[in-house]
């Protein structure tokens, strides 16, 4: 069965990333995108009648959507929490047009996002309950640096297998970091170079400072409606196309070749569901927690042949001005990390790029955009092709 | 000192304990499938390629070669501050099963991809040895 067109995202809201969670609370800044998505999409609350809420990194609680609904005062018949990572976003907009397509609900409230900080974010976790996972039995006592290692295994084996450099990777985040200058939201947006990028701090081999993500303060929502609802609305919908979603195991060790991702399975269905190539895509906006992040989904869904990705974003300008415009908004590494409200900034993106107001980064002729939402390490993976 | 941050040691299951005690014992025992001959890490209740629980404790070589690795220069976990820059790797046994681990006994520096390696047990004070890898 497919889902071309079966659902719509019309309203969305997102905070301006912050630094420090100092006053907030993410309930807080849940109920404040939430409030702001609902009267994008011109709904009563009345008529959010399902509820998709991607969990706080940083605080593992049972039952979130119950706990949402009722600081929200709205009563879905359809709620749920999606736990995959930073692919949490890209996978609640799918759901979500599952559950309207299944006439289970008619619009469905998705909401992502925490208070944070990188102390908060890098605190010792002994109390957290993972005594029984394997990841804690045969990793952790060799000393891993979170997802941070785990992304530089990945790079390292990608430059030992296709030769990529240092400087290919680095220029993800320069070129992200132009498109961030053009976005008042973004948290990092003084220009940067190649040379800035491999002069910052090596934290995990081979990946330096500016090419890891900084764990933040913010939020998003957005609305995904049924057909009838989504002509309604004052904003242009954009549709869902095509999803696809593949998953593998977190640990990198149980995983055959770690240089190439679940991408190569979900992008396809993605494509294949909206019934278009990656040459027909005029915005690109995947999950960018790392420089390597990019390289290989960009390799995974096409948009170059396995193993080419340095050299493509080498002879490619991925800025707004550019001739592959990729993560308008300044990708992660350059808008920050606001929790799992960072995979949602993909979708937030192409939604403003397709309802034409991007503002000053507004790409001219925006009618479809490939959205990848990536969680663990590289283990989730959920693509989506969006259109007006 | 009780406020020391402490490194996090494995906490063996009865599933598990037969890998610990092969550490400590000074080889690396694997679980390998009686049916189909596959070795299965880490420890599982069946061989999750044929669902098998026909699964023997097999001792192996103890070499390998380095799939992948980082150098990492910032802990996480403030236990581990200490040892920076050290070497979190991925080492594939001879055998076919890929381990988490460090490669000690170089600098950094000198780890490379799909280097030769060999096995060391680590045994910490809590009576656990870990495994990690020096140059072959
Ligand atoms: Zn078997």
């Amino acid at each position: 069965m497919s889902l071309k067109r079966a659902a719509a995202i019309t309203g969305i809201a997102e905070m301006a990333p912050r630094a420090s969670a100092e006053g907030l609370s993410t309930m807080g800044i849940w109920a404040d995108v939430s409030r702001k998505a609902i009267l994008d999409a011109g709904l009563e609350p009345s008529e959010i009648d399902g509820l998709l809420v991607a969990p706080p990194i940083v605080d593992m609680v049972a039952m979130w959507p119950s706990h949402l609904g009722e600081y929200l005062d709205i009563h879905p018949r359809y709620a749920n929490i999606v736990d995959l990572g930073g692919a949490s976003a890209a996978g609640m907009v799918w759901r979500a047009a599952s559950a309207i397509q299944s006439g289970l609900c008619r619009a469905v409230l998705c909401v992502s996002g925490e208070a944070s900080d990188v102390d908060t974010f890098y605190a010792p976790r002994a109390k957290r309950p993972t005594q029984q996972l394997p990841l804690r039995e045969f990793e952790a006592p060799y000393g891993p640096m979170g997802a941070n290692s785990g992304y530089a295994q990945i790079a390292m084996r990608h430059m030992h297998e296709f030769g990529t450099t240092g400087r290919q990777l680095a220029k993800v985040a320069v070129d992200q970091r132009t498109n961030a200058g053009a976005n008042p939201d973004a948290l990092y947006r003084d220009p940067l170079t190649v040379d800035d990028v491999l002069s910052s701090p090596l934290i995990v081999d081979p990946l330096h400072l500016y090419e890891i993500v900084q764990p933040c303060t913010g939020g998003a929502a957005f609305v995904v409606v049924s057909a009838d609802l989504a002509g309604s609305n004052a904003q242009t919908p954009a549709w869902l196309l095509g999803a696809g979603e593949a998953t593998r195991g977190v640990m990198l060790a149980q995983v055959k070749s770690i240089t190439t991702s679940p991408i190569a399975q979900s992008a396809p269905l993605a494509f294949e569901m909206a019934g278009v190539t990656p040459d027909d895509i005029d915005l690109i906006s995947v999950y960018d927690c790392y420089t390597i992040t990019v390289v290989v989904t960009l390799e995974d869904a096409g948009f170059c042949e396995k193993g080419r990705g340095g050299p493509f974003v080498e002879e490619h300008d991925l800025t707004y001005r550019g001739d592959l415009p990729l993560n308008t908004h300044g990708g992660q590494l350059s808008f920050g990390q606001p929790g799992l409200a960072g995979g949602t900034s993909h979708v937030t993106e192409a939604v403003r790029q397709l309802q034409g107001r991007a503002g000053e980064r507004q790409l001219p002729d925006c009618e479809l955009a490939f959205v990848n939402g990536n969680g663990g390490i590289m283990s989730e993976q959920s693509s989506l092709v969006l259109g007006v | 000192m009780s406020d020391q941050p402490r490194k996090p040691l494995p906490k063996p299951s009865s599933l598990s304990q037969p890998f610990w005690d092969g550490l400590a014992a000074g080889e690396i025992r694997l679980q390998k499938c009686d049916r189909c001959d596959t070795y299965v890490f880490y420890p599982r209740p069946y061989c999750p390629h044929c669902l098998s629980e026909a699964l023997t404790w097999t001792a192996v070589s103890g070499r390998g070669r380095v799939y992948t690795y980082t150098v990492v220069r910032r802990a996480m976990h403030p236990a581990f501050q200490p040892d920076v820059p050290y070497v979190f790797a991925i080492v594939e046994l001879e055998e076919g099963p890929r381990v988490e681990t460090n490669v000690v006994g170089c600098a950094p520096e000198d780890v490379r991809v799909e280097m030769p390696v060999k096995a060391v047990y680590d045994r910490t004070t809590a009576g656990i040895a870990l495994l990690k890898f020096e140059p072959a």
